[in-house]
Protein backbone atom coordinates (compact mmCIF):
# COMPACT_ATOMS: atom_id res chain seq x y z
CA UNK A 1 0.00 0.00 0.00
CA UNK A 2 1.19 3.69 -1.16
CA UNK A 3 1.62 6.12 2.20
CA UNK A 4 -0.69 8.71 -0.13
CA UNK A 5 -3.53 5.87 0.30
CA UNK A 6 -3.72 6.53 3.90
CA UNK A 7 -2.46 9.85 4.15
CA UNK A 8 -6.27 12.39 3.90
CA UNK A 9 -5.41 16.15 2.94
CA UNK A 10 -7.30 18.62 4.70
CA UNK A 11 -10.69 19.03 3.56
CA UNK A 12 -11.73 22.18 2.20
CA UNK A 13 -14.61 22.83 2.60
CA UNK A 14 -15.58 26.39 1.11
CA UNK A 15 -14.15 25.74 -1.75
CA UNK A 16 -15.33 23.94 -5.00
CA UNK A 17 -13.36 20.82 -6.18
CA UNK A 18 -12.27 22.22 -9.21
CA UNK A 19 -11.01 25.52 -6.96
CA UNK A 20 -9.38 23.11 -4.80
CA UNK A 21 -7.57 20.86 -7.30
CA UNK A 22 -6.15 23.66 -9.33
CA UNK A 23 -5.12 25.57 -6.23
CA UNK A 24 -3.02 22.24 -5.73
CA UNK A 25 -1.80 22.03 -8.50
CA UNK A 26 -0.56 25.55 -8.63
CA UNK A 27 1.75 24.79 -5.46
CA UNK A 28 2.81 21.48 -7.30
CA UNK A 29 0.89 19.07 -5.92
CA UNK A 30 -1.19 16.63 -7.82
CA UNK A 31 -4.33 15.43 -6.09
CA UNK A 32 -7.43 13.26 -6.50
CA UNK A 33 -10.28 12.27 -4.45
CA UNK A 34 -11.00 9.59 -3.04
CA UNK A 35 -14.44 8.35 -1.53
CA UNK A 36 -14.69 7.89 2.45
CA UNK A 37 -16.93 5.09 2.58
CA UNK A 38 -16.35 2.80 -0.19
CA UNK A 39 -12.55 3.65 -0.73
CA UNK A 40 -12.88 4.43 -4.46
CA UNK A 41 -10.57 6.83 -5.98
CA UNK A 42 -12.59 9.26 -8.02
CA UNK A 43 -11.24 11.98 -10.72
CA UNK A 44 -12.48 14.18 -12.37
CA UNK A 45 -12.89 16.26 -9.13
CA UNK A 46 -16.30 16.63 -7.90
CA UNK A 47 -19.24 16.91 -4.96
CA UNK A 48 -20.12 13.23 -4.48
CA UNK A 49 -18.55 9.50 -5.39
CA UNK A 50 -19.60 8.08 -8.96
CA UNK A 51 -19.30 4.58 -7.05
CA UNK A 52 -21.86 5.01 -4.35
CA UNK A 53 -22.93 8.36 -3.64
CA UNK A 54 -21.13 9.28 -0.70
CA UNK A 55 -20.33 13.08 -0.53
CA UNK A 56 -17.09 14.40 1.73
CA UNK A 57 -14.41 13.00 -1.28
CA UNK A 58 -11.03 13.35 0.27
CA UNK A 59 -8.21 14.68 -1.18
CA UNK A 60 -5.11 12.24 -1.50
CA UNK A 61 -1.60 12.53 -3.16
CA UNK A 62 -1.99 10.63 -6.39
CA UNK A 63 0.85 8.12 -7.17
CA UNK A 64 1.88 9.80 -10.61
CA UNK A 65 2.23 6.28 -12.12
CA UNK A 66 0.16 5.48 -15.18
CA UNK A 67 -0.31 4.10 -18.60
CA UNK A 68 -1.45 5.04 -21.80
CA UNK A 69 -5.36 4.33 -22.46
CA UNK A 70 -5.42 5.87 -25.86
CA UNK A 71 -3.26 8.49 -27.83
CA UNK A 72 -4.16 10.76 -30.33
CA UNK A 73 -1.31 13.19 -32.54
CA UNK A 74 -3.17 16.42 -32.67
CA UNK A 75 -2.31 18.12 -36.00
CA UNK A 76 -0.79 21.87 -35.89
CA UNK A 77 0.96 23.73 -38.16
CA UNK A 78 5.32 23.71 -37.60
CA UNK A 79 5.04 27.77 -36.62
CA UNK A 80 2.42 27.57 -34.51
CA UNK A 81 4.06 24.93 -32.79
CA UNK A 82 4.25 21.55 -34.45
CA UNK A 83 2.12 18.52 -33.87
CA UNK A 84 1.29 17.52 -29.86
CA UNK A 85 0.30 14.84 -27.83
CA UNK A 86 -3.31 14.61 -26.53
CA UNK A 87 -3.25 10.74 -24.34
CA UNK A 88 -5.81 9.09 -21.78
CA UNK A 89 -3.92 8.25 -18.88
CA UNK A 90 -5.20 5.37 -17.22
CA UNK A 91 -3.42 5.71 -13.51
CA UNK A 92 -2.69 3.29 -10.73
CA UNK A 93 -5.21 4.50 -8.20
CA UNK A 94 -8.12 3.16 -10.84
CA UNK A 95 -9.00 6.72 -12.27
CA UNK A 96 -8.43 8.00 -16.02
CA UNK A 97 -7.43 11.75 -17.03
CA UNK A 98 -7.10 13.60 -19.87
CA UNK A 99 -3.33 15.06 -20.59
CA UNK A 100 0.01 14.79 -22.29
CA UNK A 101 2.68 13.00 -22.71
CA UNK A 102 6.06 14.80 -23.57
CA UNK A 103 9.51 13.81 -23.74
CA UNK A 104 9.15 11.60 -27.00
CA UNK A 105 7.88 12.30 -30.63
CA UNK A 106 4.14 12.85 -29.97
CA UNK A 107 3.59 10.06 -32.83
CA UNK A 108 6.02 8.13 -30.61
CA UNK A 109 3.33 7.75 -27.67
CA UNK A 110 1.92 4.43 -27.80
CA UNK A 111 -0.73 2.45 -25.86
CA UNK A 112 0.26 0.77 -22.60
CA UNK A 113 3.21 3.10 -22.54
CA UNK A 114 4.10 3.66 -18.44
CA UNK A 115 3.75 7.19 -17.92
CA UNK A 116 5.11 9.19 -14.59
CA UNK A 117 3.48 12.32 -13.63
CA UNK A 118 4.82 15.75 -12.93
CA UNK A 119 3.25 19.26 -12.31
CA UNK A 120 4.15 21.79 -14.70
CA UNK A 121 3.72 25.17 -14.57
CA UNK A 122 1.93 27.29 -17.60
CA UNK A 123 0.90 30.53 -17.26
CA UNK A 124 1.45 30.72 -13.76
CA UNK A 125 -1.58 27.89 -13.40
CA UNK A 126 -0.20 23.89 -12.96
CA UNK A 127 -0.68 21.40 -15.25
CA UNK A 128 -0.49 17.72 -14.82
CA UNK A 129 1.86 16.28 -17.87
CA UNK A 130 3.42 12.97 -18.09
CA UNK A 131 6.75 11.49 -19.60
CA UNK A 132 7.83 8.12 -19.78
CA UNK A 133 8.21 6.02 -16.69
CA UNK A 134 12.05 4.98 -15.70
CA UNK A 135 12.54 1.55 -16.42
CA UNK A 136 11.68 -0.70 -13.24
CA UNK A 137 10.59 2.30 -11.36
CA UNK A 138 8.02 1.95 -8.50
CA UNK A 139 5.30 0.70 -10.93
CA UNK B 1 -12.23 3.72 -15.74
CA UNK B 2 -15.69 3.91 -14.17
CA UNK B 3 -17.21 0.79 -14.72
CA UNK B 4 -19.99 0.73 -17.47
CA UNK B 5 -23.46 1.59 -16.05
CA UNK B 6 -26.47 -0.58 -15.64
CA UNK B 7 -29.90 0.07 -16.51
CA UNK B 8 -33.02 -1.41 -14.73
CA UNK B 9 -35.57 0.06 -16.87
CA UNK B 10 -37.54 -3.41 -18.47
CA UNK B 11 -38.24 -0.96 -21.67
CA UNK B 12 -39.87 -4.06 -22.97
CA UNK B 13 -42.52 -4.21 -19.92
CA UNK B 14 -42.94 -0.08 -19.71
CA UNK B 15 -42.92 1.22 -22.99
CA UNK B 16 -44.25 -2.02 -25.17
CA UNK B 17 -47.89 -0.50 -24.58
CA UNK B 18 -46.49 2.88 -26.74
CA UNK B 19 -45.32 0.78 -29.19
CA UNK B 20 -46.92 2.42 -32.80
CA UNK B 21 -48.97 4.82 -30.80
CA UNK B 22 -47.60 7.64 -32.60
CA UNK B 23 -46.25 7.87 -36.21
CA UNK B 24 -44.36 10.37 -38.14
CA UNK B 25 -46.79 12.46 -40.23
CA UNK B 26 -44.60 14.74 -41.81
CA UNK B 27 -41.37 15.27 -42.72
CA UNK B 28 -38.80 17.75 -44.47
CA UNK B 29 -35.63 19.63 -45.06
CA UNK B 30 -34.24 22.66 -46.24
CA UNK B 31 -31.84 24.71 -47.24
CA UNK B 32 -28.90 21.65 -46.73
CA UNK B 33 -25.34 22.55 -48.02
CA UNK B 34 -24.68 25.92 -48.62
CA UNK B 35 -27.42 28.50 -47.63
CA UNK B 36 -25.85 32.19 -47.90
CA UNK B 37 -27.91 34.94 -46.20
CA UNK B 38 -29.81 32.42 -44.26
CA UNK B 39 -29.60 32.15 -40.34
CA UNK B 40 -30.66 29.37 -38.07
CA UNK B 41 -34.47 30.73 -37.10
CA UNK B 42 -34.81 30.66 -41.16
CA UNK B 43 -33.86 27.65 -41.61
CA UNK B 44 -35.68 26.21 -39.12
CA UNK B 45 -39.07 27.94 -39.83
CA UNK B 46 -39.22 27.02 -43.25
CA UNK B 47 -38.27 23.35 -42.77
CA UNK B 48 -40.79 23.52 -40.35
CA UNK B 49 -43.23 24.93 -42.77
CA UNK B 50 -42.87 22.11 -44.89
CA UNK B 51 -42.76 19.59 -42.48
CA UNK B 52 -46.75 20.85 -41.66
CA UNK B 53 -47.81 21.18 -45.04
CA UNK B 54 -46.13 17.30 -45.77
CA UNK B 55 -48.65 16.19 -43.31
CA UNK B 56 -51.40 18.06 -44.68
CA UNK B 57 -51.59 20.25 -41.75
CA UNK B 58 -51.89 24.21 -41.29
CA UNK B 59 -48.80 26.02 -38.74
CA UNK B 60 -52.45 26.53 -36.25
CA UNK B 61 -52.57 22.84 -35.84
CA UNK B 62 -49.11 22.54 -33.94
CA UNK B 63 -49.58 22.37 -30.36
CA UNK B 64 -46.35 20.81 -29.35
CA UNK B 65 -42.93 21.32 -29.83
CA UNK B 66 -39.51 19.80 -29.65
CA UNK B 67 -36.86 21.83 -30.56
CA UNK B 68 -33.12 23.05 -29.75
CA UNK B 69 -29.78 24.80 -30.80
CA UNK B 70 -26.22 24.32 -30.28
CA UNK B 71 -26.02 28.74 -29.43
CA UNK B 72 -29.13 29.71 -27.55
CA UNK B 73 -30.51 28.03 -24.19
CA UNK B 74 -33.52 29.65 -24.59
CA UNK B 75 -33.96 28.42 -28.52
CA UNK B 76 -38.03 27.11 -28.06
CA UNK B 77 -38.73 30.63 -26.78
CA UNK B 78 -38.05 32.42 -30.14
CA UNK B 79 -39.18 29.57 -32.15
CA UNK B 80 -42.41 29.87 -30.81
CA UNK B 81 -42.54 33.42 -31.69
CA UNK B 82 -41.40 32.54 -34.93
CA UNK B 83 -44.05 29.78 -35.51
CA UNK B 84 -46.73 31.73 -33.95
CA UNK B 85 -47.90 28.68 -32.16
CA UNK B 86 -48.88 28.30 -28.49
CA UNK B 87 -47.50 25.01 -27.78
CA UNK B 88 -49.57 23.09 -24.61
CA UNK B 89 -46.90 20.89 -24.75
CA UNK B 90 -42.08 22.52 -25.07
CA UNK B 91 -39.40 20.27 -24.42
CA UNK B 92 -36.44 22.03 -25.30
CA UNK B 93 -34.36 19.21 -23.96
CA UNK B 94 -30.42 19.41 -25.38
CA UNK B 95 -28.35 17.02 -25.23
CA UNK B 96 -26.43 17.27 -28.40
CA UNK B 97 -26.75 15.70 -32.16
CA UNK B 98 -28.88 12.80 -30.29
CA UNK B 99 -31.36 15.75 -29.09
CA UNK B 100 -34.25 15.24 -32.35
CA UNK B 101 -34.47 11.22 -31.66
CA UNK B 102 -34.54 11.57 -27.93
CA UNK B 103 -37.39 14.16 -28.11
CA UNK B 104 -39.55 11.43 -29.73
CA UNK B 105 -40.67 9.34 -26.18
CA UNK B 106 -41.48 12.29 -24.44
CA UNK B 107 -43.46 13.76 -27.14
CA UNK B 108 -45.39 9.96 -27.29
CA UNK B 109 -46.21 10.28 -23.88
CA UNK B 110 -47.71 13.68 -24.28
CA UNK B 111 -49.67 12.79 -27.68
CA UNK B 112 -51.09 9.44 -25.78
CA UNK B 113 -52.01 11.53 -22.75
CA UNK B 114 -53.92 13.72 -24.79
CA UNK B 115 -51.25 17.21 -23.68
CA UNK B 116 -51.22 18.12 -27.12
CA UNK B 117 -52.36 16.46 -31.02
CA UNK B 118 -49.52 17.48 -32.90
CA UNK B 119 -45.79 17.50 -31.97
CA UNK B 120 -43.35 19.57 -34.37
CA UNK B 121 -39.63 18.50 -33.75
CA UNK B 122 -37.38 20.94 -35.67
CA UNK B 123 -33.75 22.58 -36.58
CA UNK B 124 -32.21 24.85 -38.31
CA UNK B 125 -28.75 25.95 -38.51
CA UNK B 126 -26.54 28.15 -41.08
CA UNK B 127 -23.19 27.09 -38.80
CA UNK B 128 -21.61 27.07 -42.67
CA UNK B 129 -22.67 30.72 -43.93
CA UNK B 130 -23.57 32.63 -40.75
CA UNK B 131 -21.58 35.47 -39.60
CA UNK B 132 -21.35 33.97 -36.09
CA UNK B 133 -20.25 30.34 -36.75
CA UNK B 134 -18.82 27.51 -35.60
CA UNK B 135 -15.68 29.04 -34.42
CA UNK B 136 -17.11 31.89 -32.57
CA UNK B 137 -19.49 29.64 -31.37
CA UNK B 138 -16.69 27.14 -29.94
CA UNK B 139 -15.26 30.03 -28.44
CA UNK B 140 -17.89 31.47 -26.16
CA UNK B 141 -18.91 27.81 -25.40
CA UNK B 142 -15.32 27.36 -23.82
CA UNK B 143 -16.56 29.76 -21.05
CA UNK B 144 -20.34 28.92 -21.18
CA UNK B 145 -19.44 25.22 -21.25
CA UNK B 146 -16.54 24.52 -19.61
CA UNK B 147 -14.45 21.09 -19.45
CA UNK B 148 -11.76 22.43 -17.31
CA UNK B 149 -10.02 18.76 -17.34
CA UNK B 150 -10.08 18.39 -20.72
CA UNK B 151 -9.52 22.12 -22.29
CA UNK B 152 -5.73 22.73 -20.49
CA UNK B 153 -4.09 20.16 -22.91
CA UNK B 154 -5.63 21.90 -26.41
CA UNK B 155 -7.81 18.79 -27.54
CA UNK B 156 -9.15 19.91 -31.12
CA UNK B 157 -13.16 19.00 -29.93
CA UNK B 158 -15.03 17.17 -30.92
CA UNK B 159 -12.43 15.50 -33.33
CA UNK B 160 -9.73 14.67 -30.76
CA UNK B 161 -12.40 12.57 -28.87
CA UNK B 162 -13.43 10.56 -31.56
CA UNK B 163 -9.45 10.21 -32.59
CA UNK B 164 -8.99 8.65 -29.30
CA UNK B 165 -11.96 5.98 -29.72
CA UNK B 166 -10.83 5.22 -32.72
CA UNK B 167 -7.03 4.58 -31.74
CA UNK B 168 -8.35 2.68 -29.08
CA UNK B 169 -10.53 0.33 -31.28
CA UNK B 170 -7.76 -0.38 -33.44
CA UNK B 171 -5.75 -1.14 -30.62
CA UNK B 172 -8.05 -3.36 -28.87
CA UNK B 173 -9.99 -4.92 -32.09
CA UNK B 174 -7.15 -4.60 -35.19
CA UNK B 175 -9.63 -2.30 -36.92
CA UNK B 176 -7.62 -0.82 -39.44
CA UNK B 177 -7.02 2.61 -41.41
CA UNK B 178 -8.46 1.24 -44.39
CA UNK B 179 -11.29 -0.15 -42.58
CA UNK B 180 -12.53 3.65 -40.95
CA UNK B 181 -11.98 4.60 -44.65
CA UNK B 182 -14.63 2.18 -45.50
CA UNK B 183 -16.90 3.93 -43.86
CA UNK B 184 -16.61 7.36 -45.45
CA UNK B 185 -15.85 5.85 -49.35
CA UNK B 186 -19.67 4.32 -48.04
CA UNK B 187 -21.23 6.87 -47.11
CA UNK B 188 -19.96 8.62 -50.51
CA UNK B 189 -21.57 6.08 -52.83
CA UNK B 190 -24.90 7.07 -51.46
CA UNK B 191 -24.22 10.69 -51.55
CA UNK B 192 -23.58 10.16 -55.24
CA UNK B 193 -27.49 8.72 -55.60
CA UNK B 194 -28.76 11.83 -53.65
CA UNK B 195 -29.67 15.53 -55.72
CA UNK B 196 -29.54 16.67 -51.84
CA UNK B 197 -26.13 15.60 -50.53
CA UNK B 198 -23.39 18.30 -50.42
CA UNK B 199 -20.32 16.22 -51.49
CA UNK B 200 -21.01 13.69 -54.66
CA UNK B 201 -17.43 14.01 -55.94
CA UNK B 202 -15.91 10.56 -56.42
CA UNK B 203 -14.05 9.35 -52.92
CA UNK B 204 -11.48 6.17 -52.67
CA UNK B 205 -10.01 4.91 -49.59
CA UNK B 206 -6.51 5.80 -50.94
CA UNK B 207 -8.32 9.43 -51.06
CA UNK B 208 -9.38 8.86 -47.35
CA UNK B 209 -5.89 8.08 -45.92
CA UNK B 210 -4.23 10.89 -47.79
CA UNK B 211 -6.52 13.62 -46.85
CA UNK B 212 -5.10 16.16 -44.44
CA UNK B 213 -4.46 14.65 -40.93
CA UNK B 214 -6.35 16.22 -38.27
CA UNK B 215 -6.28 13.91 -35.43
CA UNK B 216 -4.35 10.46 -35.68
CA UNK B 217 -5.85 7.98 -36.75
CA UNK B 218 -7.86 10.55 -38.20
CA UNK B 219 -8.06 12.77 -41.30
CA UNK B 220 -10.45 15.47 -42.61
CA UNK B 221 -12.29 12.56 -44.63
CA UNK B 222 -13.27 10.81 -41.41
CA UNK B 223 -14.77 13.94 -40.21
CA UNK B 224 -17.99 14.99 -40.60
CA UNK B 225 -19.26 18.30 -43.15
CA UNK B 226 -19.97 21.67 -41.96
CA UNK B 227 -23.21 22.70 -43.74
CA UNK B 228 -26.14 24.73 -42.93
CA UNK B 229 -29.60 23.09 -42.57
CA UNK B 230 -32.63 22.55 -41.41
CA UNK B 231 -34.95 19.84 -40.83
CA UNK B 232 -38.57 19.13 -39.48
CA UNK B 233 -41.02 16.28 -38.44
CA UNK B 234 -44.32 16.20 -37.44
CA UNK B 235 -45.87 14.04 -34.81
CA UNK B 236 -49.23 12.51 -34.38
CA UNK B 237 -51.39 10.17 -32.53
CA UNK B 238 -51.54 6.65 -35.00
CA UNK B 239 -55.12 7.06 -35.84
CA UNK B 240 -55.09 11.06 -36.42
CA UNK B 241 -52.16 10.03 -38.74
CA UNK B 242 -53.78 7.57 -40.76
CA UNK B 243 -56.40 10.22 -41.90
CA UNK B 244 -53.41 12.48 -42.81
CA UNK B 245 -51.98 13.25 -46.56
CA UNK B 246 -48.75 11.16 -45.85
CA UNK B 247 -48.06 7.41 -45.42
CA UNK B 248 -47.53 7.33 -41.80
CA UNK B 249 -44.15 5.75 -40.31
CA UNK B 250 -44.61 4.33 -37.01
CA UNK B 251 -42.62 4.85 -33.82
CA UNK B 252 -42.09 1.12 -32.62
CA UNK B 253 -39.44 2.40 -30.14
CA UNK B 254 -37.04 4.61 -28.47
CA UNK B 255 -34.63 5.23 -25.76
CA UNK B 256 -32.12 7.65 -24.75
CA UNK B 257 -28.48 6.93 -22.67
CA UNK B 258 -25.99 9.27 -21.61
CA UNK B 259 -23.31 7.95 -19.08
CA UNK B 260 -20.24 11.08 -19.27
CA UNK B 261 -19.48 14.59 -20.91
CA UNK B 262 -16.00 14.49 -21.18
CA UNK B 263 -14.32 12.00 -23.32
CA UNK B 264 -12.01 11.03 -20.07
CA UNK B 265 -14.87 10.26 -18.00
CA UNK B 266 -16.20 7.82 -20.24
CA UNK B 267 -15.98 3.93 -19.28
CA UNK B 268 -14.54 2.17 -21.98
CA UNK B 269 -13.61 3.83 -25.26
CA UNK B 270 -15.03 0.91 -27.57
CA UNK B 271 -18.56 0.31 -25.65
CA UNK B 272 -20.80 3.97 -26.06
CA UNK B 273 -24.08 3.71 -24.47
CA UNK B 274 -26.20 2.87 -27.55
CA UNK B 275 -25.61 -0.76 -26.11
CA UNK B 276 -28.09 0.39 -24.10
CA UNK B 277 -30.18 3.25 -25.83
CA UNK B 278 -30.43 0.83 -29.02
CA UNK B 279 -31.22 -2.73 -26.05
CA UNK B 280 -33.81 -0.72 -24.76
CA UNK B 281 -35.48 0.65 -28.36
CA UNK B 282 -35.38 -2.94 -29.75
CA UNK B 283 -37.23 -3.80 -26.40
CA UNK B 284 -39.66 -1.35 -26.72
CA UNK B 285 -39.86 -2.17 -30.92
CA UNK B 286 -40.33 -6.50 -30.10
CA UNK B 287 -37.17 -6.18 -33.11
CA UNK B 288 -33.82 -6.78 -33.03
CA UNK B 289 -31.01 -5.65 -35.27
CA UNK B 290 -31.37 -8.52 -37.91
CA UNK B 291 -34.91 -7.10 -38.46
CA UNK B 292 -34.04 -4.30 -39.37
CA UNK B 293 -33.92 -2.88 -43.46
CA UNK B 294 -31.69 -0.10 -42.82
CA UNK B 295 -29.67 1.91 -40.18
CA UNK B 296 -29.40 5.40 -40.24
CA UNK B 297 -26.47 6.36 -37.70
CA UNK B 298 -24.76 9.98 -36.66
CA UNK B 299 -21.58 9.14 -38.39
CA UNK B 300 -19.87 12.31 -37.06
CA UNK B 301 -16.55 10.95 -37.61
CA UNK B 302 -15.99 6.99 -39.64
CA UNK B 303 -15.66 5.44 -36.09
CA UNK B 304 -18.71 6.30 -35.30
CA UNK B 305 -20.69 3.92 -37.67
CA UNK B 306 -18.37 1.33 -36.68
CA UNK B 307 -19.10 1.86 -32.82
CA UNK B 308 -22.67 1.97 -33.43
CA UNK B 309 -23.33 -1.01 -36.01
CA UNK B 310 -21.56 -3.09 -32.80
CA UNK B 311 -23.42 -1.21 -29.65
CA UNK B 312 -26.89 -1.62 -31.50
CA UNK B 313 -26.10 -5.41 -32.33
CA UNK B 314 -25.78 -5.88 -35.90
CA UNK B 315 -22.36 -7.74 -35.31
CA UNK B 316 -20.54 -8.73 -32.08
CA UNK B 317 -18.08 -5.98 -30.37
CA UNK B 318 -15.13 -5.86 -32.37
CA UNK B 319 -16.07 -6.87 -35.49
CA UNK B 320 -17.21 -3.76 -37.12
CA UNK B 321 -14.57 -2.79 -39.32
CA UNK B 322 -14.58 -6.59 -40.72
CA UNK B 323 -18.37 -5.87 -41.39
CA UNK B 324 -17.54 -2.45 -43.26
CA UNK B 325 -14.93 -3.96 -45.37
CA UNK B 326 -15.52 -4.47 -49.40
CA UNK B 327 -18.49 -2.27 -49.36
CA UNK B 328 -20.29 -3.53 -46.60
CA UNK B 329 -22.21 -0.80 -45.91
CA UNK B 330 -22.04 0.96 -49.50
CA UNK B 331 -25.32 0.39 -51.72
CA UNK B 332 -25.34 -3.39 -52.61
CA UNK B 333 -23.43 -4.59 -49.38
CA UNK B 334 -25.02 -6.27 -46.30
CA UNK B 335 -26.69 -3.62 -44.66
CA UNK B 336 -28.03 -0.57 -45.94
CA UNK B 337 -26.36 2.73 -43.60
CA UNK B 338 -27.08 6.17 -43.84
CA UNK B 339 -28.39 6.02 -47.32
CA UNK B 340 -28.56 9.82 -47.72
CA UNK B 341 -24.77 9.76 -47.57
CA UNK B 342 -24.84 10.74 -43.69
CA UNK B 343 -23.25 13.48 -41.74
CA UNK B 344 -19.86 12.68 -43.61
CA UNK B 345 -21.26 13.34 -47.40
CA UNK B 346 -24.42 14.47 -46.87
CA UNK B 347 -25.50 17.09 -44.55
CA UNK B 348 -24.45 18.28 -41.39
CA UNK B 349 -25.67 21.70 -39.24
CA UNK B 350 -23.76 21.06 -36.41
CA UNK B 351 -26.22 18.76 -34.79
CA UNK B 352 -27.49 15.87 -37.60
CA UNK B 353 -30.51 13.65 -35.45
CA UNK B 354 -33.36 15.12 -37.26
CA UNK B 355 -31.78 14.52 -41.30
CA UNK B 356 -30.94 11.10 -40.06
CA UNK B 357 -34.72 10.38 -39.25
CA UNK B 358 -35.93 12.55 -42.21
CA UNK B 359 -33.54 9.92 -44.32
CA UNK B 360 -35.70 6.42 -42.65
CA UNK B 361 -38.73 8.52 -43.46
CA UNK B 362 -37.92 8.77 -46.77
CA UNK B 363 -36.63 5.46 -47.08
CA UNK B 364 -39.71 3.94 -45.65
CA UNK B 365 -42.52 5.94 -47.53
CA UNK B 366 -40.33 4.49 -50.66
CA UNK B 367 -39.96 8.02 -52.10
CA UNK B 368 -35.95 8.10 -51.93
CA UNK B 369 -35.48 8.53 -55.88
CA UNK B 370 -32.57 6.04 -57.14
CA UNK B 371 -31.01 4.89 -53.84
CA UNK B 372 -34.37 3.52 -53.10
CA UNK B 373 -34.50 0.11 -51.02
CA UNK B 374 -36.44 -2.20 -52.58
CA UNK B 375 -37.01 -3.73 -48.70
CA UNK B 376 -38.25 -0.66 -46.85
CA UNK B 377 -40.31 -1.92 -43.78
CA UNK B 378 -38.08 -1.12 -40.72
CA UNK B 379 -35.28 0.50 -40.13
CA UNK B 380 -33.05 2.03 -37.00
CA UNK B 381 -32.12 5.75 -36.25
CA UNK B 382 -29.43 6.21 -33.93
CA UNK B 383 -27.97 9.73 -33.05
CA UNK B 384 -25.23 10.79 -30.74
CA UNK B 385 -24.37 13.84 -29.12
CA UNK B 386 -21.57 15.65 -27.32
CA UNK B 387 -18.20 13.42 -27.53
CA UNK B 388 -19.52 9.92 -27.64
CA UNK B 389 -21.48 11.66 -24.60
CA UNK B 390 -25.06 10.82 -25.63
CA UNK B 391 -27.05 8.79 -27.67
CA UNK B 392 -30.34 8.18 -28.75
CA UNK B 393 -32.05 5.16 -30.59
CA UNK B 394 -35.35 4.59 -32.68
CA UNK B 395 -36.82 1.70 -34.13
CA UNK B 396 -39.62 2.91 -37.29
CA UNK B 397 -41.51 1.14 -39.20
CA UNK B 398 -44.35 0.95 -41.71
CA UNK B 399 -48.17 -0.11 -41.22
CA UNK B 400 -47.30 -3.70 -42.03
CA UNK B 401 -45.15 -3.69 -39.20
CA UNK B 402 -47.58 -3.16 -36.59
Amino acid sequence: MLASDTTYLPLPMHLSAQTHYQAELDAGRFCIQRCPQCQNHVFTPRELCPHCGTGGLRWVRASGLGTVYSTSTVARKQDAGGNYNVALIDLQEGVRMMSRVEGLAPEAVAIGLRVQAHVAQKDGRGLVLFQPAAQGGAA
Amino acid sequence: MSRIPRSHLDAAAVNRPLRGRVAIAGAATYGCGEAPGMDDMTLLVRAAQAAVQDAGLSMQDIDGLATCSVNASMWPMPVIEHLGINPTYVDGTMIGGSSFIAHLLPAIRALEAGQCKAVLVCYGSAQRSATFGRKESQAARRFLDPQPYEFPYEPVLPVTAYALAAARHMHEFGTTRTQLAEVAVAARAWAQQNPEAFMRDPLTIEDVLAARPIASPLTVRDCCLVTDGGGAIVLTRAERARDLARPPVYVLGNATAIWNRQISCMPDLTTTSASQSGAQAFAMAGLKAADMDMAQVYDAFTINTILFLEDLGFCAKGEGGAFVENGGIAPGGRLAVNTNGGGLSCVHPGMYGIFALIEAVRQLRGEAGTRQLKRHSTAVVHGNGGTLSSQSTAVLGTAETL
